[in-house]
């Protein structure tokens, strides 16, 4: 196994740091404490100087968004943490919520007293029932405790904190769709600036985190800037959780060193591809990055590295294919996602995501076109970058980078008239009309669209 | 016919003040929630006193609740089976485990809850448990590396009247249950 320092996984081993006797037996609050000694100032020099970067995946320098929240405009402070995973492939904030909760709510308040906050939301995703069950209890000992509540740890500083439950839609996981969900509308994104440090929830100045990232900030306290810089690549320090899945031996989340290389984390954390077959293709940040290959492997896991070979670190969520599997399937199935979750605000998204799903199915299903391809680059560059938000270019990276990397795959399925791996299709050229969810529509009356 | 017991809107009101003075608006999900845990699914009644606990028209809260999927707007089963087809999921054989899900219930294809009312089977995105996949939940709890055999146990169970114990944490008596938990009212210890 790998020998190297886990910082806000160190207890996963151990059950006891659920509860909050075991989380202080553990070290708990202390980072909390030693935040209240300081003011709040000083608490943002310390993490900006920790070089901490948003675990979400933008990984934006958490201090510095810290010192954007702006003082004294006359409304409330608010903090919101955004626990609304669902980025096909991360599992990394579900776990740390249910094995340390009170990390995340340490983090949280330090977060607060930084930024001057008095009421703080933590964002649960709906389908997480079990996580969130852990994390009301949690939250209320920190408030049986003091931790919560007026004069927290008796320093004169007030914090509420309410846990609130979304209702499935990924969509929500985009912060300005978060806080239109939290406000009791639809999760529909809108457009920034405004900044939600400005003007964010209840047009008052609003600071949003990402679980892990907030997750680490009890230990930066409590072992210091300097402690944590060092850990990781210089640009970006620290340690990372990587969730990995699919054809994978030990699937699971493991926190490693940023910069580690992509073969440390696939053949000595998680066991290598599924049943010695060779390596295909993978996410490196969750289906919304764009795909690398085999020739990728020792890639560092970091920001810059990342994105150096063409991808997006993301959540740092991998999703590992094998040889014997289809990438156009694998692509027809994300982009499905996206179609699915497109919250219908923005024409590019809503229309082209529904329409590379259906070219997608029909090349799959051995209909496809030889003009299939130039079209599927013609419609995903014309989504790309034309919408409020990001999800339809989470819909767009791996058609491009699928094309890039497999494109004679799509051509043998084009030629075969079926799928290579599944076999599936008619094997031949043909007059019979694809399946139905393949064709294109038949144009709708439009008293049909008015009824 | 109002949804909620004179207790229950009490409740309500008490959901409402988690959030700030004047945002109570705040409080739609976790009153769907309420109001579905109530009738097993958000109804027109249920909309009704939504509107009437915010202060808004039916309209408009429906139009919140259509938006999300956890908010059944149609009659549903007893108890929702959800089974995870995305990605990493598809990769460990989770169409099988659809297949074996919608077989089972007894479903035609494109029919999402039995005959008899008990059962909705549900074809779900990312559960957020891809090291678990393929991933099954039973009204929101999870149930680990289900095969097509074990999710035709599962629902063979809730037939019975059984509540299968997930694999981490303890498991709502049913959907209706589940959704009095994420409106907030209860922890099932």
């Amino acid at each position: 196994m790998i020998d190297a320092p886990r910082i806000i996984s160190a207890n996963w081993d151990d059950s006891g740091a659920v509860p909050i006797d075991g989380y202080l037996a553990r070290g708990g609050y202390e980072g909390l404490r030693r935040a209240l000694s300081m003011s709040p100032a000083e608490v943002i020099e310390e993490v900006k100087a920790s070089g901490l970067r948003g675990r979400g995946g933008a990984g934006f320098p958490t201090g510095v968004k810290w010192s954007f929240v702006p003082q004294d405009t006359g409304k409330p402070t608010y903090v919101v943490c955004n626990f609304d995973e669902s980025e096909p492939g991360t599992f990394n904030n579900r776990e740390l919520v249910e094995r340390e909760p009170h990390q995340l709510i340490e983090g949280l308040i330090i977060a607060a007293y930084a930024v001057r906050s008095s009421a703080a939301f933590i964002y649960c995703r709906g389908e997480y029932l079990w996580p969130g069950i852990v994390l009301d209890r949690a939250i209320s000992e920190a408030y049986e405790r003091g931790f919560l509540g007026r004069d927290v740890m008796g320093s004169g500083y007030d914090l509420e904190l309410v846990m609130h439950r979304g209702a499935g839609a990924y969509i929500c996981g985009e912060e300005t769709a978060l806080l239109s969900s939290l406000e009791g509308f639809r999760g529909q994104p809108r457009l920034r600036p405004p900044f939600p440090a400005v003007e964010g929830l209840y047009a008052s100045p609003t600071l949003i985190n990402n679980v892990e990232t907030l997750c680490f900030v009890p230990h930066i306290l409590r072992r210091g800037a300097a402690w944590f810089a060092a850990i990781g690549t210089e640009k970006s320090p620290g340690t990372k959780m990587f969730s990995i899945s699919g054809k994978v031996e030990r699937p699971g989340n493991y926190e490693l060193p940023m910069g580690t290389p992509f073969r440390v984390l696939l053949e000595d954390a998680a066991g290598g591809v599924s049943d010695g077959r060779d390596l295909k293709a993978w996410t490196p940040g969750g289906s919304s990055t764009p795909l690398l290959t085999a020739e990728h492997i020792d890639v560092p896991l970091d920001f810059e590295s990342i994105q150096a070979a063409g991808s997006l670190l993301g959540t740092g969520a991998v999703i590992v294919m094998d040889e014997t599997d289809c990438i156009v399937e694998a692509t027809r199935r994300m982009v499905r996602f996206y179609a699915h979750e497109s919250c219908g605000k923005c024409t590019p998204c809503r229309e082209g995501t529904w329409w590379v799903s259906r070219v997608l199915a029909r090349i799959e299903d051995g209909y496809g076109r030889p003009e299939d391809l130039p079209l599927l680059d013609d419609v995903a560059s014309k989504i790309l970058f034309r919408a409020f938000c990001a999800l339809a270019d989470g819909a767009v990276s791996p058609i491009q980078s699928s094309l890039k990397h497999f494109r004679a795959e799509y051509e043998q399925h084009i030629a075969e008239h079926r799928c290579p791996f599944t076999g599936r299709g008619p094997g031949a050229p043909t007059v019979a009309e694809a399946p139905e969810e393949t064709r294109e529509p038949e144009p709708i009356a439009i008293s049909e669209v008015l009824r | 016919m109002p949804v909620l017991t004179p207790e229950l809107r009490e409740r309500a009101e008490e959901i409402k003040r988690r959030y700030p003075a004047g945002r109570e608006r705040s409080a739609m999900l976790p009153l769907l929630y309420l109001v579905q845990s109530e009738q097993g699914s958000v109804t027109e009644e249920g909309l009704r006193e939504v509107a009437d606990l915010l202060g808004l028209w039916t309209a408009e809260v429906e139009a919140v609740a259509s938006f999300y999927t956890m908010l059944r707007l149609r009659p549903t089963g007893a108890h929702v089976v959800s089974v995870c087809t995305n990605l990493s999921c598809a990769l460990r054989g989770a169409r099988a485990v659809l297949d074996a899900a919608t077989r089972e219930a007894g479903l035609a294809p494109g029919q999402e809850t039995s005959e008899d009312g008990l059962i909705t089977v549900h074809e779900e995105e990312c559960l957020g448990a891809c090291d678990a996949a393929p991933i099954v939940q039973v009204d929101f709890a999870n149930h680990d590396r289900v095969t097509p055999e074990g999710v035709a146990e599962l629902i063979d169970r809730l037939r019975r009247g059984e509540v299968p114990a997930p694999s981490r944490g303890s498991a709502p008596r049913d959907f209706a249950h589940a959704s009095r938990i994420l409106a907030g009212l209860e922890d099932p210890r």
